[in-house]
């Protein structure tokens, strides 16, 4: 499997299945599948040197070592391969700066579900295979010079589903930034509720828009990233109420997926329906940052969007 | 004829003997001789329904929240309301008839009314839209919860619907966002608001129009994450597994209840709300009131923090290390 070839071991992150974001054949994004776990792949083996990736939108050889420095962006076509949520602070944040929060907080079966097969035991499985808790890490840290409360979403864990864990973590992040008066920035990326916690996973979505709503009113910026791919209850909540919306590129972004779209109405969809450029051209996107700009573009929107409070403060 | 559904079968059943046995009395004049056996069947169908009801599944809850004869939004404002005055559009694109709302009485009190709407025939189902709103729908609700908030007016909004619209002209007028913002500003509404889930609460769709003080939910109403016909194509690959999948979500008000996730369930009458809407709708008017009264008493600095305290409050996790499985 050429995705695992991703893994970054410094960070302990483990890539699996959900790096096949795009079609290789068509060039088209779609919607990534849920990656696959299985307890019995939960020993890592040691990743040879000198292993390569083929980029799936330019076919082009890649050399693993190289793709890592060049933050998962291929050299040839810029395509964006999917980062974990370490990997993605590490390229953000200050070395040491950041200041992890709630970092044993995971999720409990609350509704005690039951169906094709168990949260309790899919919990424990991609507990085991990713090295995450959950799928949103949560901290203080700075951005060059500027400090920030940063919330990184990451696919691996469960599609990066939001269920209680990821909307109290980013609840208390968001209090935190209030609190500390802090600019909010959430990189989003995930398949929207968790449907094994049921409506306790509808209701984080209020509850982070309830935090963001205090937030906003202390007139302190969240500036919200949404990468491949940001969907549904994610969408419908703090991911589209940022004071600035930016994306990575191609990304795809939407609320409903493009099956129950087309199923619902029968009708063929748009080119480029439901990308980040597709949303910028229709008024929702603020604009659409490279991986590699982005840590330089979100210092220049904070200082925008923090000086004149400290000129108001003075 | 009443659309009865599967699971009410042996009522059905019952009810057909009677027709005929009436028929028959009338068709030939024999009044006292059958008296005594329709009277039996009454007693039986009463008995039969209290038997049916009194233990549904989920899934039988399900359907009865989306029964053909379910009294909707505009009849409880028809029944419930008094002075309804509409009010159309969202100023930014057009009028969504899946969200309507406007000016209203409740017994004494001026509120703002609005909800998700669907149609009871073909025809009305395609003008709303078999009642799943656009973005303008959350923007229209938005507006007349501003109108209400600058007027000092409450907010009661009515919620059922299948889900926001899943189509390509609402992702392209953002549908997601519509619905966000509604998120976002209803916490902060210095008037009271009271959601109540009266039929089928169908996600973010249903969560647009339902932050609030009090939500209240019908006795046979659901409110889902999913439709229970979506998380079993998920999980089960099955769209036919939508019982199992109603009975894992937790969607019943019960069960909603025990959660915490609702401050209230309003009873039906047996068989349904729409077995008697008359009653449904005096039981509705009754609970609306009491807890505007109660939610009016309460200043408005403390009765935003409670709001905002609730949903703080929902939510299960461990703070700690995983219990090993
Ligand atoms: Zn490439």
């Amino acid at each position: 499997m050429a995705t695992s070839s991703f893994t970054k071991k410094t960070l302990g992150v483990e890539a699996n299945d959900s790096g096949k974001a795009r079609s290789a054949d068509s060039g088209q994004p779609a919607f990534p599948k849920k990656p696959k776990i299985t307890p019995s792949k939960a020993k890592r083996r040691e990743i040879p040197e000198g292993l390569w990736t083929k980029c799936p939108k330019c076919s082009l050889m890649l050399y693993d070592k190289e793709l890592d420095e060049n933050l998962k962006v291929c050299k040839q076509c810029s395509h964006h391969f999917p980062i974990g949520a370490r990997e993605r602070i590490h390229s953000l944040v200050e070395t040491c700066s950041f200041e992890e929060m709630d970092a044993e907080m995971t999720s409990v079966d609350a509704l005690k579900f039951t169906g094709a097969s168990s949260y309790a035991s899919k919990l424990d499985a991609y507990r085991k295979n990713t090295s995450l808790k959950d799928a949103v890490i949560t901290g203080i840290g700075k951005i060059n010079s500027i400090r920030v409360a940063l919330g990184v979403m990451d696919f691996q864990f469960l599609g990066g589903s939001m269920g209680s864990v990821v909307g109290e973590k980013l609840t208390r992040l968001i209090e935190t930034g209030t609190a500390k008066e802090l600019p909010v920035v959430i990189i989003s990326c995930s398949g929207g509720a968790r449907m094994y916690e049921g409506m306790l996973s509808l209701m984080q979505m209020a509850k982070t828009c309830a935090a963001l709503a205090y937030h906003g009113r202390s007139r302190l910026p969240f500036i919200s990233v949404l990468t491949h791919p940001t969907t549904a209850g994610v969408m419908a909540s703090f991911a589209t109420i940022g004071d600035l919306i930016i994306a990575e590129p191609a990304a795809m972004i939407g609320f409903a997926g493009p099956r129950v779209i087309k199923d619902t109405t029968q009708s063929e969809l748009p080119p480029g329906f439901q990308t980040a450029e597709f949303l910028r051209d229709r008024g929702l996107i603020d604009a659409i940052v490279s991986r590699k700009e982005m840590k330089g573009r979100l210092t220049s929107y904070l200082e925008f969007m923090t000086e004149g409070r400290t000129a108001r403060h003075a | 004829m009443k659309n009865y559904l599967d699971f009410e079968k042996p009522i059905a059943e019952l009810q057909r003997k009677m027709d005929e046995l009436q028929r028959h009395r009338e068709a030939h004049g024999i009044e006292i001789s059958l008296d005594k056996e329709i009277r039996q069947i009454k007693k039986k169908i009463s008995e039969e329904r209290r038997r049916i009801f009194s233990d549904l599944t989920p899934w039988q809850r399900v359907q009865l929240a989306r029964h053909p004869k379910r009294p909707y939004t505009l009849d409880y404002i028809r029944t419930v309301f008094s002075d309804f005055a509409e009010l159309h559009g969202d100023r930014l694109y057009g009028n969504d008839q899946a969200m309507v709302g406007g000016f209203a009485k409740i017994g004494d009190q001026k509120v703002v009314v609005l909800g998700t709407q669907k149609g009871r025939d073909t025809k009305e189902n395609i003008r709303r839209n078999f009642g799943s709103a656009h973005p303008e729908g959350y923007r229209k609700a938005l507006r007349l919860m501003r109108l209400a908030d600058k007027f000092s007016l409450p907010i009661i909004t009515l919620i059922d619907t299948a889900g926001a619209y899943p189509g390509i002209a609402a992702e392209e007028r953002h549908i997601a966002e519509a619905i966000a913002v509604n998120l976002r500003e209803m916490i902060l509404m210095e008037v009271p608001i009271i959601a109540m889930v009266i039929g089928e609460g169908g996600s973010g769709g249903a969560l647009g129009v339902g932050v609030a003080d009090r939500v209240l939910i019908l006795e046979n109403a659901y409110y889902s994450v999913i439709s229970p016909e979506g998380c079993a194509a998920i999980l089960w690959k099955d769209r036919s597994a939508a019982p199992k999948a109603a009975e894992a979500l937790k969607i019943t008000a019960r069960d909603l209840l025990e959660l915490s996730l609702v401050d209230e369930i309003i009873p039906e009458p047996l068989g349904g709300a729409h077995n008697d809407v008359e009653v449904t709708a005096a039981t509705v008017k009754e609970r609306l009131l009491a807890n505007l009264k109660e939610l009016t008493a309460v200043g408005t600095k403390e009765r935003l923090e409670q709001r905002y305290r609730k949903y703080r409050a929902h939510g299960r996790f461990q703070e700690g290390q995983p219990v090993a499985a």
